[in-house]
């Protein structure tokens, strides 16, 4: 006889969301249910350039797994990603690039600035580092830190899939959605 | 055209291959295969690559001109950021350059704990390195297997400095506190676990026909070329020769350790591989031997005694006039600083490591250029990789082991 | 027999007589600096002579001096010897209004991109140089960031005011 099989009872569900249930349906609205899933499946582009980026390697190994959050398969293309991660300092030079990665996202599409230097410039107070990428690009959430542990990664990560989760089916085609692009000159 | 024609065309193409037109393929700042953010411009002829033509400055941050703006020990945490995956032996680089400035001897329980914490970081960088050539030849698990070590290196520098990846660890004169038991207690225990992991990591690699296949004849480099293009470190040595800034011009007491420089032969992407994990052996050499050095000296000591630069203990800075003047002092910048100029070296990761500092008295450095190992040796890459297949190229490019803030500073 | 920074300097006079100036040793290292149109001949002697040996280039960089007039910006070469492990360092100075040097691409292969930031960050022109264009900085800028009268800081930025960093014009705590 082998070692003793002991099976995982502690997995943890995910909660249903409120509404109509009957014999074989389950009625409720589409924006619950699509946040749902979208929350729990985020598929992020790590766009990684120093520092930041190796707490992220950490991040993603079986330590402090990202993978449990649903974020298993990282792309290494805007196209089939949703949420782009923002790791590291973004100088001037690389600034056009990051807008175009942006650019080539389809909606709906978040960002994560993780780190001083992506959501602010940093300790780069210099001629050649753009302070802070939402000067190009709209930022969902920040996290702050010089690198952040890889727990306020998560933290972060646990922010978006929030703000996925209760994001109105309509957003992205609403006034204020459409404003805030044009201040940023992205049609 | 008739068949005759037809093949007669084809016959020529495929012999005339040097007039075929070339594709340019854009390994651009984002792509998986660059880990850090250069571009490539590849001209290919079908599956060969032609040439390549390398961008960088992607993330350049000015370190040269911020570090004209601070006082020298602020400037560690900018030295942190340089190679960021061995942030410590940057750090003591520069403390040992500023020492070689000012004049500082520090005892040698300071220089056993400095080669244990650069030996550490030593191997967290090979880690990545070795671990990312597997990844990008297709083997995802070795990378898995080996981060969750470097958690127990991560957690080392958390209890000696606080922070895990840009540690700022040390001062100029010696370190800010002394390593209490649990910080030898997790280096024992890195040391009793780790060796293990490193067999089974060669054991996955080493004789691994695919990961031979891969990385055999990928990017070799005569000695002649390599010393020329100004290549140091495990680059270096791959070629064959043993140059060895420990070895060379020993500093911070590495001619107590006793350790073997490892070489390659023909300096391609295998032998950089094997070099590194060599080398890796070899750094848990020179930590078990700084341990028991470091057993031999008058515990408790960890600075240099030298008041005028190394800051005071909070404990006397209100309780003691001279500590409060010091302080005071050493803050506000009114310590003398002697004009010259010093170029120290150490051994990166990567290679020789260079600080370049012009002091005029000043609080800030007059000018500190850094010799960065990264920068020099990827001129070389268009030699490297002409004539290589495309997934040679990637894999010769993670071979080389580039960091992009090393590259641009 | 050891190299010594005597025994080098002696070749070195021997052979340019007279041009060499500044002989110094900070810190063990030997320093001269020579006249910018012999910095070529300079670093073939030093190489190709059996006995200095100096092969390995580990550092090229420059340095700006404003207040030097006529010789403004110095180039400085660091040279190694790994046979008997004996570094020295060469420096050349050209002022800023004609900051024109021979290029070293031609005997080291490592010169090319240290001349590319040499050029992106001090203006100094490399005559020769097979590529010589900006590396590190954006392609369009028009200034030389590390020379001493621009500032380290971005002044377009409209979040971070100088005046709350302590470093307004009236208001410098330090330099």
């Amino acid at each position: 006889m082998g070692r003793p099989v002991r099976f995982n009872t502690k997995v943890k569900m995910v909660e249903m969301p409120d509404g109509q249930s009957g014999e074989g349906y389950f009625a409720t609205s589409f924006d619950k249910v699509i946040g749902l899933a979208r929350k729990n499946s985020l598929w992020p582009l790590p766009f990684a350039t120093s520092c930041c980026g190796i707490e992220f390697m950490a991040t993603m190994g079986s330590h402090y797994d990202i993978a449990r959050f649903g974020s298993e398969r990282l792309g290494f293309t805007p196209r089939q990603c949703d949420l782009l991660m923002v790791m590291g300092t973004i100088a001037k030079k690389m600034g056009p690039v990051l807008r175009e990665v942006y650019l080539q996202m389809s909606e709906p599409r978040w960002v994560l600035a993780v780190g001083a230097c992506a959501s602010s410039g940093g300790i780069f107070d210099s001629y050649s580092v753009l302070q802070g990428i939402d000067q190009i690009i709209p930022v969902d959430v920040y996290v702050p830190g010089c690198p952040p542990r890889p727990e306020a990664i998560l933290d972060g990560l646990i922010r978006i899939q929030d703000l996925v989760g209760q994001e109105s089916l309509r957003h992205r085609h609403s006034e204020r959605y459409q404003s805030l692009m044009t201040e940023y000159g992205i049609q | 055209m008739d068949e005759q024609a037809f093949k007669e065309r084809h016959m020529r193409l495929s012999r005339d291959s040097v007039e075929k037109e070339t594709t340019t393929l854009n390994l651009g700042p984002t792509h998986p295969a660059t880990h850090g953010v250069f571009q490539n411009i590849l001209e290919m002829d079908g599956e060969r690559v032609v040439s390549a033509e390398p961008t960088i400055g992607y993330i350049h941050r000015a370190f040269e001109k911020i570090a004209e703006r601070r006082p020298f020990y602020q400037v560690t945490p900018l030295t942190d950021r340089l190679n960021y995956c061995s942030a410590p032996i940057n750090n003591m680089g520069w403390h040992l350059t500023v020492e070689k400035l000012l004049g500082i001897q520090t005892p040698k329980r300071v220089d056993y704990m400095r080669i244990i914490i650069m030996e550490l970081s030593r191997i967290s960088d090979h880690l990545i390195c070795n671990s990312v050539v597997g990844v990008d030849s297709g083997a995802y698990s070795g990378f898995l297997y080996v981060m969750q070590y470097r958690e127990l290196i991560y957690e080392i520098y958390e209890e000696i400095c606080g922070s895990r990846l840009t540690t700022n660890i040390g001062r100029v004169g010696g370190f800010e506190r002394d390593f209490n038991d649990t910080v030898f207690r997790k280096i024992d225990k890195f040391l009793h676990e780790y060796p293990q992991v490193l067999k089974e990591f060669e054991n996955l690699f080493n004789r691994n026909r695919i990961f031979i296949d891969r990385t055999v004849g990928v990017g070799p480099i005569s000695q002649e070329r390599a010393l020329n293009y100004g290549f140091t470190g495990p680059n270096l040595r791959a070629t064959g020769v043993d140059y060895d800034v420990r070895v060379a011009s020993p500093y911070s007491s590495y001619e107590d350790m006793e350790f073997s420089v490892p070489v390659g032969s023909t300096g391609d992407s295998y032998d950089r591989f094997l070099v590194r994990n060599e080398e890796m052996w070899q750094s848990l050499h020179i930590i078990r031997q700084a341990l028991d050095l470091m057993k031999k000296e008058p515990p408790g000591v960890y600075h240099a005694d030298v008041p005028k630069y190394y800051l005071p203990r909070k404990e006397d800075v209100y309780t003691k006039m001279e500590a409060l003047i010091w302080h005071f002092k050493i803050v506000m910048g009114e310590v003398d600083i002697p004009p010259g100029e010093v170029y120290h070296s150490v051994e990166g990761a990567n290679g020789e490591l260079g600080f370049y500092l012009i002091s005029d008295g000043g609080r800030a450095a007059y000018r500190l250029h850094f010799r960065r190992p990264c920068f020099v040796y990827y001129q070389a890459y268009p030699e490297l990789v002409k004539g290589a297949l495309l997934s040679d190229a990637v894999v010769c490019m993670s071979s080389l082991n580039l960091i992009a803030g090393e590259m641009d500073a | 027999m050891a190299l010594t920074n005597e025994e080098i300097k002696q070749r070195l006079v021997e052979q340019f007589p007279e041009v060499l100036q500044e002989f110094e040793e900070p810190y063990g290292m030997l320093t001269f600096t020579g006249p910018r149109d012999l910095n070529l001949k300079i670093l073939q002697f030093l190489y190709d002579d059996d006995r200095l040996g100096f092969r390995f280039l580990t550092d090229l960089t420059a340095v700006h001096y404003p207040e030097k007039k006529d010789a403004e910006l110095a180039v400085v070469y660091h040279l190694h010897n790994m046979r008997e492990n004996v570094r020295i360092r060469f420096k050349i100075f050209a002022p800023v209004s004609d900051p024109k040097v021979y290029t070293a691409t031609a005997l080291f292969a490592t010169a090319n991109w240290m001349e590319r930031e040499t050029y992106d960050f001090f203006g100094v022109e490399f005559v020769g140089h097979p590529n010589l264009k900006r590396i590190l900085n954006v392609d369009e800028m028009d200034y030389f960031p590390l020379r001493k009268e621009y500032p380290l800081e971005d002044q377009t930025r409209i979040d971070k005011d100088d005046e709350m960093f302590g470093r307004g014009p009236d208001r410098m705590i330090h330099q």
